[in-house]
């Protein structure tokens, strides 16, 4: 018994470590955005302040870059959730020797530096348009698109990937036999019931181009977003306004994540009510045909 | 010396690699005898075409292109615009040979100072795997097999939370912790321990502490996902023969979450090489990490033949090392990539 507190002890001390290590120089930075000092510090307090909020509001770059990054947002979400369902229903059908070699391809985004994607998306498209003569592609947040898009797709595709594995093929069949098209099946079966996956796959896209820097900082070329408006602004100096600009982020991203808890919850539930119903259904007839057998 | 018109060849490779999948899928067909339907029967027409059209898109112009492109440019030369593809556009390996010998801060007759700050990338990379692993176990292991489902989504949910906020808002929340006027220098001088503030970001405490925290959660999920799928019935057994602590976690966890531990580390490796936000926040003036250098190729020397062979250095020490972690755990790709 006595062991077996020590341990307790032991998990809690390693808990505690574990979690100020992680939250420790959030928590530092978020109460430096409310104190009055001009360098941020928490000790000493010197007042209460919403002032660097203020400045953080007023600063044109850092609102042009935050517009920007939720447009490049949207369109990486538009672009690679498809791509990666694409790359995912594909695996299955890839010439079974030729299959790993595909995988190589299309899994190595997730294994290649960001900066690397950045600097050869470049690179390509540059070349690309001067020789096709089409330079008016040679845009910044056109090439972030795509640059970020290569990687998030393979998440996405990884994530598919994980989904197509439990689907079961007699619902395919059970369609095509009551006398659905093929693409009747994918639009009626198949996608209803990658739903989850399409919706986790769109979040965690957008998170990763929202808060994406080293390859955004080679694609975007001359334009900005905001984390490449931050990174220039932490390399000139300290201010409390970027931590007030942590303390928004995390706001927000707190908010989005309980709304994507209590939605899942709700698909959950809604879920255990239709397999109940469904339990229900079957056990009523069941029990019928047992009936009808007794009578007989 | 070849000329450098490489181009034209380099889209022809990824033609004919459809060409031989193409031929393969045919050849399997004749082979297999039976009447299997074909990639169109089989998804529906316009299901068939978007597959095609966007696997091929994303492989090709958004995967493999942009690499070769990249490789290619780095065995050119650097030349004004207008002698590009002029006679003097020849491939070569001077970038290459720039990288190991080549300086113009001084004179010596290797390049120490890119081969000094290329090893130490390395080498803390390697570290920031290693403490990662060290640090993220017991708590992947008390998630995975201790805990109970609901503190479990609690926890996850913890550890999400601060990976929303990006990389450099984190690097900055480390600068202010370690600057000369920052909470440790002011703690430790109203303490009295010190009069004179410790220079943590000069002597790169910082930028360690930084890139040590940056990738935890990678590992954290990579080992909570591999422990998960252990079945519990087997620590049971090993405990009820006898098994002391260590031998389980020895012989039968870590045995059987390599696949975990494998991607974990790869990626912490990777990403910690590869970052570039921590050492521009948290580097000193005389900090050596290898992707700023990287990145002063591009904008500072304008560079860009120079900065493709320092990126393609950088991809093929990342190759090596995932090739170098599948070999010791005796892995395939596959298994780690999940």
């Amino acid at each position: 018994m006595s062991s077996r507190s020590v341990l307790n002890v032991m998990l809690a001390f390693y808990m505690a470590v574990f979690f100020g290590f992680l939250f420790g120089p959030l928590i530092i930075m978020g109460v430096s955005a409310f104190n009055t000092s001009t360098y941020p510090q928490v000790y000493p307090i010197e007042g209460f302040t919403l002032s660097w909020f203020d400045k953080l509001l007023s600063d044109r770059d850092m609102v042009y870059g935050m517009k920007n990054s939720l447009w490049i947002g949207m369109w990486v979400v538009l672009l690679s959730v498809p791509l990666g369902l694409a790359g995912a229903m594909m695996m299955n059908q890839v010439y079974h020797k030729a299959r790993s070699f595909y995988y190589v391809i299309v899994v190595s985004p997730v294994l290649t530096p960001g900066i690397i994607i950045g600097i050869s998306t470049v690179v390509f498209w540059r070349d690309l348009t001067t020789t096709t003569g089409s330079k008016f592609l040679y845009d910044g947040v056109f090439l972030t698109v795509l640059g970020q898009s290569s990687f998030i797709s393979a998440y996405s595709m990884l994530m598919f990937m994980s989904r197509l594995n439990r689907f079961d093929r007699a619902q395919e069949e059970a369609g095509l036999d009551l006398g659905a098209t093929q693409t009747q099946v994918f639009f009626h079966i198949l996608l209803p019931f990658l739903r989850p996956a399409i919706f986790s796959s769109a979040v965690l896209a957008f998170l990763s181009s929202f808060e994406n820097y080293n390859t955004t900082t080679f694609a975007i070329l001359a334009d900005k977003t905001l984390t490449t408006v931050l990174a220039g602004r932490v390399r000139q100096g300290t201010t409390p306004a970027i931590s007030a600009l942590a303390v928004l982020i995390i706001a927000v991203t707190v908010t989005g994540a309980i709304i994507y808890e209590l939605v899942k919850r709700h698909e959950d539930r809604k879920r255990q009510e239709r397999l109940d119903a469904a339990h229900k259904a079957e056990r009523m007839e069941l029990q019928s045909i047992e009936n009808a057998t007794l009578h007989a | 010396m070849l000329s450098s018109t490489g181009h034209p060849f380099i889209f022809l490779l990824p033609v004919l690699a459809i060409a031989a999948f193409w031929l393969m899928a045919k050849f399997e067909k004749k082979e297999a005898g039976l009447p299997r339907r074909s990639f169109f029967e089989r998804n529906g027409t316009p299901v068939a075409i978007y597959l095609i059209v966007a696997v091929a898109f994303w492989a090709i112009f958004m995967i493999v292109l942009p690499q070769l492109f990249m490789v290619e440019m780095s065995f050119r030369p650097k030349l004004p615009p207008i002698e590009m593809g002029g006679p003097k556009d020849l491939y070569t390996f001077e970038n290459y040979h720039y990288f190991l010998y080549g300086s113009t801060t001084s004179n010596a007759a290797i390049n120490w100072l890119h081969l000094k700050a290329f090893s130490l990338t390395i080498f803390a990379s390697v570290c920031a795997a290693l403490f990662n692993f060290a640090l993220s176990y017991p708590l992947a292991f008390y998630m995975a097999q201790v805990a109970k489902p609901a503190r479990v989504r609690f926890l996850l949910l913890l550890l999400i939370a601060p990976y929303w906020v990006n990389e450099i808002l984190r690097a900055f929340a480390f600068r202010i912790i370690f600057s000369s006027s920052g909470l440790i220098n002011k703690t430790i001088m109203a303490a009295g321990l010190v009069d004179q503030p410790i220079d943590f970001i000069g002597n790169d405490i910082a930028l360690y502490t930084g890139l040590g925290y940056a990738y935890m959660l990678m590992m954290i999920f990579s080992l909570y996902n591999a422990i998960e799928t252990l079945d519990h019935a087997q620590i049971e057994a090993a405990r009820d023969l006898g098994a002391p602590w260590w031998h389980i976690h020895a012989f039968i966890v870590i045995p059987f979450a390599k696949p975990g531990i494998a991607s974990g580390c790869t990626l912490v490796f990777m990403l910690s090489a590869g970052s570039l936000a921590a050492p521009l926040v948290l580097g000193g003036p005389r900090s050596l990490w290898f992707t700023p250098i990287l990145y002063d190729r591009f904008f500072q020397a304008f560079n860009w033949p120079q900065g493709a062979a320092y990126a393609f250095i950088l991809l093929l020490t990342c190759v090596s090392f995932v090739l170098l972690v599948l070999r010791l755990g005796r892995l395939n790709l596959g298994e780690i990539a999940k």
